[in-house]
């Protein structure tokens, strides 16, 4: 029954980007059409400038075979490079391991000094919930950064935990996973949500999520995935946006 | 195996004090699709809350006659002797817990885990966690509800006492510590960072009218409790409080909360018993007491038998069902973890946790220790029986 509903889900929301390049994962992870509008990345785009930060903890980074980067931001600008011809993407990242959601909203200014962004990607919350943060303290964050983002003419995207069906007893991320869903519902930003997509791929037997190994091989694909995915996401957003024309609202 | 006897014991308290284990047990299986049925989803509060207002309830309603029969003295030093209790199985579930995280950490790699791998890095200092964890600073995941309980018994000696002499007094010092609380943001630190998850100093509020009500409270109170007026109010906020559980997962709903009510209404705080989970447990408390009285004739029936036996033997059973809350979550990782498995989990666990109350049942029953055959107080198992 779930399995039915998922795959029409995937069929009517990620069809198209299934079809376009017959990849299971991206079918695999159901629906993630946006919410929400990204109208800045919308006018980056019809300014044929797009600058995206990623802002994360460790889980953003990933470093393969010879050190080089293979983690999701490195996809995403790819993908978005592919699907926005003659627009200038550069996604910048700004990773940092243990991070927390407080710790990366006190430099949210650099970000924005420095790159000027039209889109943060905020990936946050495993750190919070190793380092025990009090989850009111980490909905606070959040929402004072949603503020200075926006201040600061920029859409947010919230990027949720891995799932991590290992080590899901010992690491109580649900306080977490709802402090954020609850701010991007709230303050209507673009939630996503990574654990749900993650735990379908594992469900639905795309990636196994339980193996141990050594090797990047799934790490990599898993990343490529996601960064697909989110290019997918930032696009469909902006085309949720009212067309900005000149003069006229 | 004798059914429970309708004594001057009120078995409501062991039905429902079952009902939060078997919840608090389900709630504590990550991924699990039965969660759907646990009270949080469709409302403020959880089992936390029907679970400490009960077993302050029934720690008056032993301690409270010891107090009267065998003085202040001795039945302080048997709710001490309880908070030992509680905190040496505490520290068994800590070692359980520490021997699963360690395997874990031991046979676990993957690179796309880097992160979360973090949750292991207290494995490298034992010498500071072991510390932290016996001076209840450093508690793992799903191992807060204990501690708070500790705490709680600890300084329910001097508070029983003035309850049985000045219970308004009572309550009320008890109502300006929570009211403090909020305002100065009282905590106990916790490590490595942060505070309790379960404030003791807010959560005290909730056990301390579980008491007063054990000692008379519920009486003085029965008019209020059993006016239509009430029920309607207690109906309309629990349609309330789904109402807006709803708006956190259906988008656009949101749009129907006022924004004066959303700046009032947020947060909804679990660690300080914000006062909408308050007055959640209460309207679910009052249509209880309504809907099921004193001598249903079910609640000696051996439907409720399962539920009835497991709250009377609450300590055990709640330790139990961490454990086994562990081990489904690692039966799921090695195995299987489709939602038939988790069905088979949940009920299985519900299952051991039954036998298992059943059999510390028996061994009381044979060992002339039994609450029914034993004169003297009425042996509450969480608070008194069975020392």
């Amino acid at each position: 029954m779930r399995r039915i509903v998922v795959a029409v889900l995937c069929a009517l929301s990620a069809g198209v980007a299934a079809a376009k390049d017959g990849n299971e994962c991206i079918a695999g992870a159901g629906t993630v059409a946006p919410e929400f509008s990204l109208p800045h990345v919308a006018s980056g785009i019809a300014k044929n400038k797009l600058d995206i930060a990623v802002i994360g903890s460790a889980s953003s980074e990933l470093t393969g075979p010879g050190g080089t980067n293979i983690a999701y931001p490195i996809w995403l600008e790819q993908t978005l490079r592919g699907l926005l011809p003659g627009v200038t993407v550069k996604v910048t990242t700004y990773t940092r391991a243990r991070e927390t959601a407080s710790e990366m909203g006190a430099k949210l200014p650099r970000v924005i000094a420095e790159t000027g962004p039209s889109l943060v990607i905020w990936q946050t919350g495993t750190a919070d919930a190793i380092r025990g943060v009090d989850p009111e303290e980490f909905r606070v964050a959040l929402d004072d950064g949603v503020d200075k983002l926006r201040a600061a003419d920029a859409d947010v995207v919230f990027v949720n935990m891995q799932y991590s069906p290992r080590t899901e007893a010992m690491l109580a991320v649900t306080a977490y996973a709802d402090a954020m869903r609850f701010i991007a519902l709230k303050r209507e930003a673009v939630l996503f949500d990574r654990f749900t997509i993650m735990r379908r791929w594992n469900e639905s037997g795309v990636f196994d999520l339980y193996g141990a190994t050594r090797t990047t091989n799934v790490a990599e694909r898993v990343h490529d995935c996601l960064g697909r995915l989110l290019a997918e996401v930032v696009v469909s957003g902006a085309r949720l946006a009212p067309v900005v024309g000149k003069g006229t609202e | 195996m004798s059914l429970p006897k309708l004594g001057d014991r009120d078995l409501r308290l062991d039905l429902f004090r079952g009902l939060a284990l078997w919840l608090i047990f389900l709630d504590h299986i990550p991924s699990n699709i039965v969660n759907w049925v646990t009270i949080r989803n469709y409302g403020f509060s959880d089992a936390t809350e029907i679970f400490v207002f009960i077993s302050g309830y029934t720690a008056a309603f032993v301690y409270g006659r010891a107090m009267r029969e065998q003085g202040t003295v001795v039945a302080g030093a048997r709710i001490l002797k309880r908070a030992w209790q509680v905190y040496v199985a505490h520290i068994f579930l800590f070692a359980i817990y520490t021997a699963e995280i360690s395997y874990v950490a031991h046979s676990f790699e993957n690179p796309l885990y880097h992160e979360e791998m973090g949750i292991f890095d207290f494995l490298q200092q034992p010498d500071i966690t072991l510390a932290q964890a016996m001076l209840l600073k450093f508690k793992p995941a799903n191992m807060d509800v204990l501690p708070l309980y500790i705490v709680l018994l600890a300084g329910f000696p001097p508070l029983l006492w003035m309850l049985l002499r000045a219970p308004a007094a009572a309550l009320g010092a008890s109502a300006l510590l929570y009211v403090l609380t909020q305002h100065f943001e009282w905590n106990i630190p916790a490590y490595p960072n942060g505070s309790w998850v379960f404030n003791p100093f807010a959560w005290q509020m909730l056990f301390v009218f579980g008491a007063w009500c054990a000692l008379g409270g519920a009486d003085r109170l029965s008019v209020v409790i059993l006016s239509p007026v009430t029920a309607a109010v207690a109906i309309g906020f629990l349609a309330f409080s789904f109402f807006i559980v709803l708006t956190w997962y259906i988008p656009g709903l949101d749009a129907l909360v006022p924004r004066w009510l959303e700046e009032r209404m947020y947060p909804i705080d679990k660690t300080n018993l914000g006062l909408l989970r308050f007055f959640h447990f209460l309207s679910l408390a009052v249509l209880t007491v309504r809907l099921v009285p004193r001598d249903w004739p079910l609640l000696r029936s051996p439907w409720l038998y399962p539920a009835i036996v497991c709250g009377q033997h609450s300590l055990e059973v709640f330790c139990l069902g961490v454990f086994l809350s562990f081990a489904a979550h690692f039966a799921m990782v090695e195995i299987n973890q489709g939602v038939a498995m988790q069905i088979v989990m949940s009920l299985l666990g519900i299952v051991i946790m039954v036998a298992t109350a059943a059999l510390i049942s028996w061994y009381k029953a044979i060992e002339g220790r039994s609450p029914r055959s034993r004169p003297g107080p009425p042996g509450a198992t969480l608070v008194g029986g069975g020392v």
